[in-house]
């Protein structure tokens, strides 16, 4: 799902970097954000709703909405969609609203 | 805890131009933004400008941020940018407090800028939470800052311009657009923007819009309808998309929380996209030196808010004390160009939008 061509824009894309994704590992890019890495490799389900469990995706993508929520190592309710992935990150589905402590 | 002159909400194009003509007075400048690049929306906006030179006309959206950084330059030493840090609060000593990571602090400001910017408005319908439905700008974020494609088959509701331009942004990508729907009976957006996308045989259907969309675990299909004149859906007119995106461009509207918890007085304006400050031609809000410009007190375009901008950074910095001996004449071209911009009919609405939370003699 990545952009190769471009006719306005050049992507020069960061250092390749290794992270895990419930459990699998992935590659994305230095610079550029969880959620964004996530889609590029086709994954768009970022968490399950509080109380009907409704599959969730990023809506806004600049860090309004927290629709894309989840678990970076460890931690629960992280804006993906402005967090910046970086190398090893842990990062899991998160279901309902996370378990604080 | 740190006291400074003028502290700037938001490093957007309101908040850069604000802070450019501030310190161009002589006052000092602390900009904070959430995020870790300045410019807010702009560094996702590949299309050209519109408007006058003065307002980067035929520039790109993405190459404004620098423009404006390099003018700041001249006033480095009265210059602080805190990025990746949030404002939570401000208190009624004008106390801000601020959250960077893990890094909680105060500060003091004299007078305050706030230029917040906006979000983007959902739709309701039936299963409007699937993923694959996206804001348009976060289709433009994830395309033109991170350079990845939304989806494959995509259909555009909302034919303002945003809905436009992100549409053409996402064939330049290599997405297919299957439609634009827009529930008014005719095109929003500027001419020039819709040709674009009629000539690559994108059909724009006005009086349309989603009536449902269906998806197990992500979109798989919207089902739009037609709309009689009382905006109701016509049973019988239904047409099914297959798509795996469904992008939605209804709308901004600001993100004026700060100023409701500082205290301003406020009022809802359906033609400024929701809740905005009451403001006078300084745009100085109802509390004593919190300023306002772009997006956050009416939606409007960049180049208005870069206009705001520098009339707000101009009335603070008069505030503060400084005084610039061709003051009157800035404000006087400032004022000028808002009322270039927001002249004629598609400036119908932001003009009656504006006179209801004008206060003070001078509407527009």
């Amino acid at each position: 799902m990545r952009i190769l061509k471009h006719p306005v824009l050049n992507f020069n894309r960061g250092k390749e970097i290794e992270f895990v994704f419930n459990g699998q590992k992935m590659i994305g890019y230095e610079g550029e954000t969880i959620a964004a890495a996530l889609h590029a490799s086709s994954i768009k389900i970022l968490g399950y709703s509080p109380y009907k469990h409704r599959p969730r995706g990023f809506y806004c993508a600049i860090g309004n909405c927290a629709a894309c929520n989840m678990i970076v190592n460890g931690e629960p309710n992280v804006r993906t969609c402005v967090t910046e992935l970086k190398e090893g990150d842990v990062v899991e589905t998160q279901v309902g609203k996370g378990e604080i402590i | 805890m740190k006291t400074v002159e003028l502290a700037i909400v938001g490093a957007g194009p309101a908040g850069l131009c604000a802070a450019i003509s501030a310190a161009s007075m002589g006052s000092n400048v602390v900009i904070i933004d959430r995020c870790k690049d300045i410019g807010g929306q702009l560094i996702k906006q590949t299309h050209m400008f519109f408007g006058s030179e003065k307002q980067y006309a035929s520039r790109r959206g993405i190459d404004i941020p620098n423009i404006l950084l390099d003018e700041l330059k001249q006033y480095e030493e009265k210059i602080e940018i805190i990025t990746d840090a949030t404002v939570l609060a401000i208190y009624e000593d004008k106390v801000m407090t601020i959250l960077q990571g893990e890094n909680y602090f105060k500060i003091k400001p004299e007078a305050i800028i706030v230029a917040t910017g906006a979000s983007e408005r959902v739709l309701a319908f039936p299963n409007n939470d699937l993923p694959g439905i996206y804001g348009a700008g976060a289709v433009q974020t994830l395309m033109n800052v991170y350079g990845v494609k939304p989806g494959d088959r995509v259909v555009m509701v909302g034919a303002g311009n945003i809905g436009l331009i992100v549409s053409y942004q996402m064939i330049q990508a290599g997405v297919e657009i299957v439609a634009v729907l827009d529930a008014a009976p005719t095109i929003g957006g500027y001419l020039v923007h819709a040709s674009k996308l009629a000539r690559l045989d994108v059909p724009i259907l006005t009086g349309h819009s989603i009536k449902e969309a269906t998806g197990t675990e992500s979109l798989e299909k919207i089902i739009a309808w037609k709309l009689d004149e009382k905006w109701q859906g016509i049973e019988g007119t239904e047409i099914e998309l297959e798509v795996d995106v469904a992008c939605i461009s209804v709308g901004l509207t600001p993100l004026s929380e700060l100023l409701s918890q500082a205290g301003c007085e406020m009022k809802y304006v359906p033609e400024l996209g929701g809740v905005v400050p009451l403001i006078d031609q300084n745009l100085e809000t109802t509390v004593n030196n919190i300023f306002v410009a772009g997006d956050v007190s009416g939606i409007e375009e960049a180049s208005s808010a870069m206009v705001e901008g520098y009339i707000a950074g101009l009335y603070a910095g008069k505030k503060l004390g400084y005084s610039l001996l061709d003051f009157d004449e800035l404000v006087d071209d400032y004022k000028m160009q808002l009322n270039d911009l927001r002249s004629g009919h598609h400036g119908d609405r932001i003009r009656n939008g504006i006179n209801k939370i004008m206060r003070g003699e001078e509407k527009c």
